[in-house]
């Protein structure tokens, strides 16, 4: 008599590692990534009003780093992570309110978000730098 | 936590490529994913062509061909080959569908072809949906009453029977719920897309009178409100249905309720 063998623990069917990529799922996992971001982004925020308050040698620290190619990029990084943030929370609101549901609309408001998230971050550096007067 | 790497004997290796059809001019190539549970090996990836001449024109033709003339221990779920009945969904080219209504040519390149993501493996395209089903039970998808039993049927006018379409229509095929990212974390708290969609058909019908005990019921921060709007139900359902907004609905009237 053949002996009963105990099954096999099931495999788990692949997920992440086949489901093709699209805009709607990558705009969420964006989404996330960038609201924990900006918790980085407060913490840089917290540092450039602790040594304004901490005194002329602390703040000429920061400034100097703010001011470093290395520092304006992560500003950059910042402005879009609460740009982009802020865009896809607008986003989340309207689908909140039922709408925005359609195969078309999602699509757009997707794209939207992405397309005005980069201009609008492009948009306030150039203004200010011409507020500034070109960069130094 | 969400697990974003497959356990160990769940990674995916380089099956067996079988042979081209002999003197076959047009083949179409096929990657399907293939596990045993007696052999103790890990899931493979198969390698056949389909000989398109001697093959109806979608991808379950396809399987069923494969089966029929080349691997006959293939093993997948179908039956009414006309997107009814629910039974043949997998995930073709990186999507959830049907198979019987995924037309092969649609597909650029290799057609490939897993099991429902994130789910155990009962053996190759079968997946074993018993947690799915016990969600779908969990909404009590049945019509539910404190008035007495009318003489007849329980009426209904044409403007509210209507309010179901787009809800009826679903044949708990799984491929919503299982292109989900939120399900695929958290599928043994969250309801996913598909229970939630038939909740919302009983919420919805005008002769069912627990609405209230049926809001109460998803009232949890997993069951209902792990849906953040990701879209893949929407744009998987092989039957054009849209879960995600049937799935606000429902929070949008879970807020109109305590206002």
């Amino acid at each position: 008599m053949a002996e009963a063998k105990a099954p096999a623990e099931r495999p788990l069917s692949p997920h992440l590692q086949i489901y093709r990529p699209m805009l709607t799922m990558m705009m969420s996992i964006v989404h996330r990534i960038s609201g924990a971001a900006l918790y980085f982004g407060m913490l840089l925020l917290a540092w450039w009003l602790i040594s304004a308050a901490a005194g002329p040698n602390a703040y000429a620290k920061v400034e100097a780093f703010m001011g470093s190619i290395a520092g304006r990029l992560v500003l950059f990084g910042y402005t879009w992570a609460l740009i982009h943030h802020m865009l896809g929370g607008i986003r989340h609101l309207i689908w909140d309110m039922g709408r925005g549901f359609g195969p078309q609309e999602r699509e757009w408001l997707a794209a939207a978000t992405l397309v005005g998230s980069v201009g609008l971050t492009i948009a306030l550096w150039v203004i200010g730098y011409l507020l500034m007067g070109g960069p130094r | 936590m969400a697990e974003f790497s497959l356990p160990k004997n769940s990674k995916v290796t380089e099956g067996k490529s079988w042979p081209s059809p002999m003197g076959a001019a047009d083949v179409t190539e096929f990657r399907v994913y293939r596990w045993n549970p007696d052999d103790g090996q890990n899931p493979r990836l198969d390698t056949y062509y389909v000989d398109r001449r001697e093959c109806g024109p979608m991808v379950l033709d396809a399987l069923i061909w494969i089966k029929n003339h080349v691997d006959p221990t293939l093993t997948f779920r179908r039956s009414c080959r006309e997107g009814v009945c629910g039974s043949c969904s997998m995930n073709i080219d990186g999507t959830n569908t049907l198979a019987c209504t995924k037309h092969m040519d649609d597909v650029k390149g290799a057609v490939k072809v897993y099991p429902l993501p994130h789910q155990p493996v009962v053996k190759d395209l079968v997946p074993d949906l018993s947690n799915f089903y016990a969600q779908y039970a969990s909404i009590q998808p049945w019509l539910k009453t404190d008035s007495p039993t009318p003489q007849g049927e329980w009426r209904q006018s044409k403007t509210d029977r209507d309010k179901l379409d787009g809800l009826y229509e679903c044949i708990l095929c799984a491929c919503c719920s299982t292109a989900c990212p939120s399900y695929w974390w958290n599928s043994d708290r969250f309801l996913g897309p598909a229970a939630l969609l038939q909740a919302n058909r009983w919420i919805k019908d005008s002769r069912d009178e627990a609405t209230g005990e049926r809001l109460d019921n998803l009232e949890d921060p997993f069951r209902l409100y792990r849906c953040h709007t990701i879209m893949n139900c929407a744009k998987a359902c092989p039957k054009g249905l849209n879960p995600a907004k049937e799935i606000a609905e429902i929070k949008k009237n879970m807020v109109d309720r305590q206002l």
